[in-house]
């Protein structure tokens, strides 16, 4: 069977979730060889290989931290050498679709980006992508060289299928463009303890009706008693109510959730962008008329400060 | 020496409008106005600022697009670009991300470049992978997806805020940078700027004078291939309930209803 390269996002050998999507969709083509870089990489091997990967490359050097982009790009490449795979999967965060732009190029290869789904075809893997914020879905497939797609967060349910995953050094000679561009400082981003917003299976957004950075801890705790992350609209976060990464929509984070509650959100079309594709849509807003009631399974016209600290506490109540 | 900087602006159809797919799958543009993506003001703007930071600096801003992508140069040389290129050719219709970035290197190599700037992403493809391919294509740093940018003797620094960190970047001129909208609110144009633009030159360059060949792009050369797109079914209308008192415990029985609590 056809071999499929699976890019590895993971931080500190934990691989995060999209990766482990990909190696379900990546099973739908093909065998999933895994390549994971940089410090850690080997401790992906187990769960790499509980979800399918039937080989993980790994590499790790200095300059994967300490440049940007470029070496990992060189690293692909070379696992790309090694493997001559059907397809090449990448998770489409921003880093991930700019490795996999680059690595296209030097392959001679068309990518597809921000796929919601993928499937085996007689042409080759077909890759569903919605457009126009969510208001079309294409069905799309690269048609020069080796198809290299980037899928987003939540494009399938991670299923288990233990494979060998044999864990091999990839030899990686990184080119002379790998140190152009410095990465001079790092600060880590604190963590909230919150899921991760592109990941979360349920997430609860505040827009400009939320009025204030520290009325947003009705937001957060609506969110903590469904165990969700918090998101918000670029109302709330330009006015420096809630940061920039917490952002959802069209320059923010695109988010598919099993579920979206949207409080004191008008639903601007950029908005939707970010969220159209959730499940289930649930927002609170006191004017009947805002368009992101077009959108619900559930609306509740009204004022986010009575609705939303009642659906907390009567939430924690059925927990018991 | 003076410092070229080349600002990349789309041409894209209006998000507030009715945006859809043409019969050949590509992007209907009659239907719906055109204008300056703008992400790509934040774009325009940056240039303006490095440029005004320096000694001498020149902003050259350039599209690959239709008749009408003529509007988005004028509105970036009205915020204060000094002259525009426009790539025009019947035989780019249709082309992907990846031909695209072939026609703009080649572009952005014949006019000359120190530093080439880019928005975050366009607001139609919504990509984000043009900045990346010029400079694989060009052979220089990227130093991409900026909230914060400066360049002094001949370094461009930024900050990248990513998902994980936030990152201090730094490269050698020439580099291809891009930005995003957490970079400073760009300028109006102000009715000296309008007038000021129509005396600017536009300069016009097709395929033949890129020295590429019809068949590495277009429809018919695209690396990718769409094969259907279907409008998303309109949602079928929720439930919506006015709060009188008791909305938020009928919000959470539908929430138990879908198993959510
Ligand atoms: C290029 C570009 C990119 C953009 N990217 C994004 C993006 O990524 N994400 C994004 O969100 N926006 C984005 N925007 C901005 C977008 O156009 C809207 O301006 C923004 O989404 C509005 O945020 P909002 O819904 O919170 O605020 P508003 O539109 O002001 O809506 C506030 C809502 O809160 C309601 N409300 C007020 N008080 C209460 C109350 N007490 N209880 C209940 N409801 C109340 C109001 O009825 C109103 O509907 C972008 C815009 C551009 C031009
Ligand atoms: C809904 C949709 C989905 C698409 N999906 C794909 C896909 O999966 N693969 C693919 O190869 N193509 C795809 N395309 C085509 C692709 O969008 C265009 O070829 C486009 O010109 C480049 O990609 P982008 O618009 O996504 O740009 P992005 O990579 O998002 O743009 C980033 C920046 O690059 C610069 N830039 C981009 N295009 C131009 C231009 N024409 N002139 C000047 N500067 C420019 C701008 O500075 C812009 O801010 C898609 C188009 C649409 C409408």
């Amino acid at each position: 069977m056809a071999e499929v390269l699976v890019y590895v996002d993971h931080v500190d050998g934990a691989v995060r979730k999209p990766t482990l999507e990909l190696l379900t969709l990546a099973r739908r083509i093909g065998e999933p060889v895994a390549v994971a870089l940089g410090p850690g990489a080997e401790n992906t091997a187990a769960a790499l290989a509980e979800h399918g990967a039937v080989k993980v490359l790994t590499h790790d050097a200095a300059e994967y931290a300490d440049y940007l982009v470029v070496p990992k790009v060189d690293a692909l490449q070379a696992a790309y050498d090694a493997v001559s795979p059907a397809a090449v999967l990448v998770p489409s965060s921003a880093e991930g679709k700019e490795i996999a732009a680059r690595l296209a190029v030097r392959i001679g290869s068309g990518i597809i980006t921000d796929a919601t789904d993928l499937e085996a075809g007689d042409e080759g893997p077909v890759a569903t992508q919605s457009a126009f914020a969510a208001s079309f879905t294409t069905k799309s497939r690269v048609s020069k060289g080796t198809p290299v797609i980037t899928v987003k967060p939540n494009s399938a349910a991670v299923e288990a299928a233990p494979a060998a995953g044999a864990v091999e050094a990839l030899t990686v000679t990184f080119s002379d463009k790998a140190t152009g561009t410095k990465v001079t400082a790092r600060t880590p981003r604190a963590s909230t303890g919150r899921p991760e917003l592109t990941e979360a299976a349920i997430v609860v957004s505040g827009g400009r009706g939320v009025n204030g950075a520290e009325n947003f801890s009705i937001i957060e705790n609506l969110a903590d008693s469904l165990g969700a992350a918090v998101g918000a609209s670029r109302a709330a976060v330009d006015a420096g109510w809630y940061p920039h990464t917490n952002q959802v929509g069209q320059t923010g984070k695109s988010v598919s959730p099993q579920l979206y509650i949207a409080s004191g959100i008008s639903g601007a079309i950029q908005h939707r962008a970010g969220m159209q594709t959730s499940k289930t849509i649930v927002a609170i807003n006191k004017d009947a008329e805002a368009p992101i009631f077009d959108l619900v399974d559930y609306g509740v016209v009204g004022d986010l400060f009575d609705v939303v600290p009642q659906l907390t506490e009567e939430i924690n109540t059925r927990k018991g | 020496m003076s410092l070229r900087i080349v600002v990349t602006v789309k041409y894209v159809p209006d998000a507030t409008g009715d945006r859809h797919f043409a019969d050949d799958l590509t992007v209907d543009r009659d239907d719906v106005d055109g204008l300056l993506s703008e992400l790509d003001e934040y774009a325009v703007e940056q240039a303006l600022q490095i440029a005004g930071d320096a000694d001498d600096a020149e902003i050259t801003v350039l599209t690959v697009g239709p008749e009408d992508a003529k509007d988005a140069l004028r509105k970036a040389l009205s915020m204060g670009a000094d002259k525009a290129i426009h790539v025009e050719d019947d035989d780019l219709h249709g082309t992907d991300a990846v031909g695209t970035s072939l026609v703009l290197a080649k572009a952005i190599e014949k006019a000359g470049f120190d530093l080439v700037i880019s928005g975050m992403a366009s607001t139609d493809g919504t990509a984000g992978i043009v900045p990346a391919l010029l400079a694989e294509r060009l052979g220089v740093p990227q130093v991409t997806l900026l909230s914060e940018v400066s360049v002094e003797d001949g370094v461009v620094k930024g900050r990248r805020d990513g998902d994980t960190a936030s990152e201090q970047l730094e490269a050698s001129l020439p580099a291809v940078v891009s930005v995003t909208d957490q970079s400073g609110e760009a300028r109006y144009p102000s009715f000296k700027g309008i007038m000021a633009a129509k005396k600017k030159p536009v300069q016009s360059w097709d395929l033949e004078d890129l020295e590429i060949e019809a068949d590495e792009v277009g429809l018919e050369g695209a690396w990718t291939k769409v094969d259907s797109a279907t409008e998303r079914p309109a949602r079928t209308a929720g439930t919506i309930v006015k709060d009188e008192g008791e909305g938020g415990k009928q919000l959470a029985e539908f929430l138990a209803g879908q198993k959510f609590i």
